[in-house]
């Protein structure tokens, strides 16, 4: 199973190594990433695999959000489903 | 990797234009709780509803964390009281509601609906009873809803039982009037009722359903008003198109959410409602969707033809995104609850023949509408009689929820905070119906009943 991790806020300097740090922390598996920059401000899209979690998935929902609010970053956590729910037949 | 864009979608649907679950409703069959003793069967009531349901909160509440998706409200519906309490006596009615409202309160859950009976063709003792005690049960209690269905298309219309709605309305204002007449807000009358509407205050479990099932209903005015703002001034067919599409992602989500609901507490997945069902919040209105089609005012004439092109596409795109759909389906326009058709009435543009005439084409009804607190009760009993025909005859439901405000008149606002908002009151015809009303009777199905 697979979770959507979306970052987005103002651009500073390690905000991935932020983010890929907590992950690791709970045992998530980063697959893929894909990230820009417009002008000062600061995308992210991380896929994880989330079967190695060592806490359930909505503690490293909460804590994910967490870390965004202590770094002024608006970090969605989602469940790979919805995504596929909503664009796929 | 699944596209960026899709993910942003996704997320600028819930975050900014309000995309939600509005309702995992659970279901629960009754029948077996019945009892003479009326201990007893209160007994059975509150042990089965709190043994069934015990995980529904904490499922939504799961559920919501790992999609990242709100679900507003959490509910049970359970068999039509009336057909569980025979042996009762009106006091012992109340005491189920009590029971009802006991088992909600430590569910945690919001609402409980079924207090309620099907009389469309005729009542025996036991709805009696229980209709003459819907205006206590409505203000001893907090979580409780009833709902009568008083017409069918195969069985004609209840006249008494309308015009005894009409005394129930009033007297559950009276009896609530220091809470606005919120006692209202809980009661609504039906024509065809469905069996597995997961909304309140209309929700009750049909007696062919299963011991338990799970339902879901859908939300997102919001995201179909964006859609549209984003297509500018197109024709027609592409704005039924968009609507479609959209209505099936929304729909998408209702499934997923529907489906692990079942898989988690191990009860059957029912239906998916798939409902635009606005809120008061600014971007989560029905009538700013039939405005974003051109019109300048919900209410302005196209109205009705704006929202039978949006009912409609709503339905086509959801249909084919869940495996089961049911319930009301199609788009509500509660005037309270939506801030559109709230500003609507308080500048004059939408009457209450208006949207008689809009819940021709719509899903539901008349809908918190408030109305002034001195309206005769047969004046209130003819407009339950007009919305109900239109149901029976055009074979669809139609239903009423009406507010007589107590000591409120037109020029006055009722704020019933939350969910529920607040409105002007409404102008009515001034002419009475009394004669008409006070007939009784049945007036028979419609010639198209019979399809045999």
């Amino acid at each position: 199973m697979k979770a959507v991790i979306s970052v987005t806020g103002k651009d500073t300097t390690g905000i991935i190594a932020k983010v890929s740090t907590k992950c690791f922390e709970y045992g998530g598996n980063i697959i893929d990433i894909s990230q820009s920059v417009m002008k000062e401000y600061f995308a992210m899209m991380m896929l994880v695999e989330i079967d190695g979690l060592n806490v359930p998935f909505s503690e490293f929902v909460d804590s994910m959000t967490r870390l965004g609010e202590e770094c002024g970053l608006v970090i969605n956590t989602m469940h790979e489903d919805i995504f596929n729910a909503m664009h796929r037949i | 990797m699944i596209n960026t864009n899709d993910i942003l979608e996704t997320i600028n649907m819930i975050r900014e234009e309000n995309l939600d679950i509005r309702t995992i409703t659970m279901g629960i069959s009754l029948l077996d709780c019945i009892s003479e003793d009326e201990n007893r069967l209160c007994q059975k009531i509150y042990d089965k509803i709190t043994v069934k349901a015990k995980d529904l909160v904490k499922t939504g509440t799961e559920i919501e964390k790992k999609y990242g998706i709100p679900i507003v409200n959490k509910r049970v519906s359970v068999t039509p009281v009336s057909l569980i309490g025979g042996s009762l006596s009106p006091e012992g009615f109340i005491h189920v509601a009590k029971t009802l409202d006991n088992a909600a309160k430590s569910l945690g859950i919001d609402f409980i609906g079924g207090f309620g009976a099907l009389v469309h063709k005729g009542a025996t003792p036991s709805d009696e009873k229980l209709i003459s005690v819907i205006p206590e049960a409505l203000s001893e209690t907090e979580f409780v809803c009833s709902s009568i269905n008083v017409a069918t298309t195969k069985s004609g219309i209840n006249m008494d039982a309308v015009a005894e709605m009409g005394r129930t309305v009033k007297r559950t204002a009276f009896l609530t009037k220091d809470r606005n007449s919120i006692g209202c807000a809980k009661f609504v009358v039906f024509a065809n009722v469905p069996e597995d509407n997961p909304f309140m205050a209309g929700a009750f479990h049909g007696v062919g359903e299963p011991d338990a099932v799970v339902s879901v209903g859908v939300s997102g005015p919001g995201v179909v008003c964006s859609a549209i703002s984003r297509l500018g001034d197109c024709d027609f067919t592409t704005l039924a198109e968009v609507i479609k599409k959209t209505a099936f992602k929304i729909t998408r989500v209702g499934q997923l959410v529907a489906f692990e609901a079942s898989k988690m507490m191990g009860v059957p997945f029912g239906i998916v409602d798939l409902s635009l069902a606005p809120t008061p919040a600014v971007g989560d209105s029905v009538a700013h969707i039939l405005e974003q089609m051109g019109l300048e005012v919900c209410g302005a004439h196209g109205t009705t033809a704006a929202l039978a092109l949006l009912n409609d596409a709503v339905k086509k795109g959801g249909v084919m995104a869940s495996s089961n759909v049911g319930g009301l389906s199609g788009a509500f326009i509660p005037v309270s609850e939506d801030a559109g058709m709230i500003s609507a009435v308080g500048r004059g543009a939408l009457s209450i023949e208006k949207l008689e005439a809009m819940t021709a084409v719509c899903s539901v009804g008349l809908d918190m509408i408030v109305i002034d607190g001195d309206t005769p009760e047969d004046v209130i009993s003819a407009i339950i009689a007009d919305e109900i025909s239109i149901g029976v005859a055009n074979t669809k439901t139609t239903a009423v929820r009406l507010i007589p405000a107590y000591g409120k008149h037109p020029g006055d606002t009722v704020d019933f905070g939350g969910l529920l908002g607040h409105a002007p009151v409404i102008k009515l015809n001034e002419y009475s119906p009394s004669r008409f009303i006070s007939r009784g009777g049945r007036i028979p199905a419609p010639i198209h009943s019979l399809k045999n």
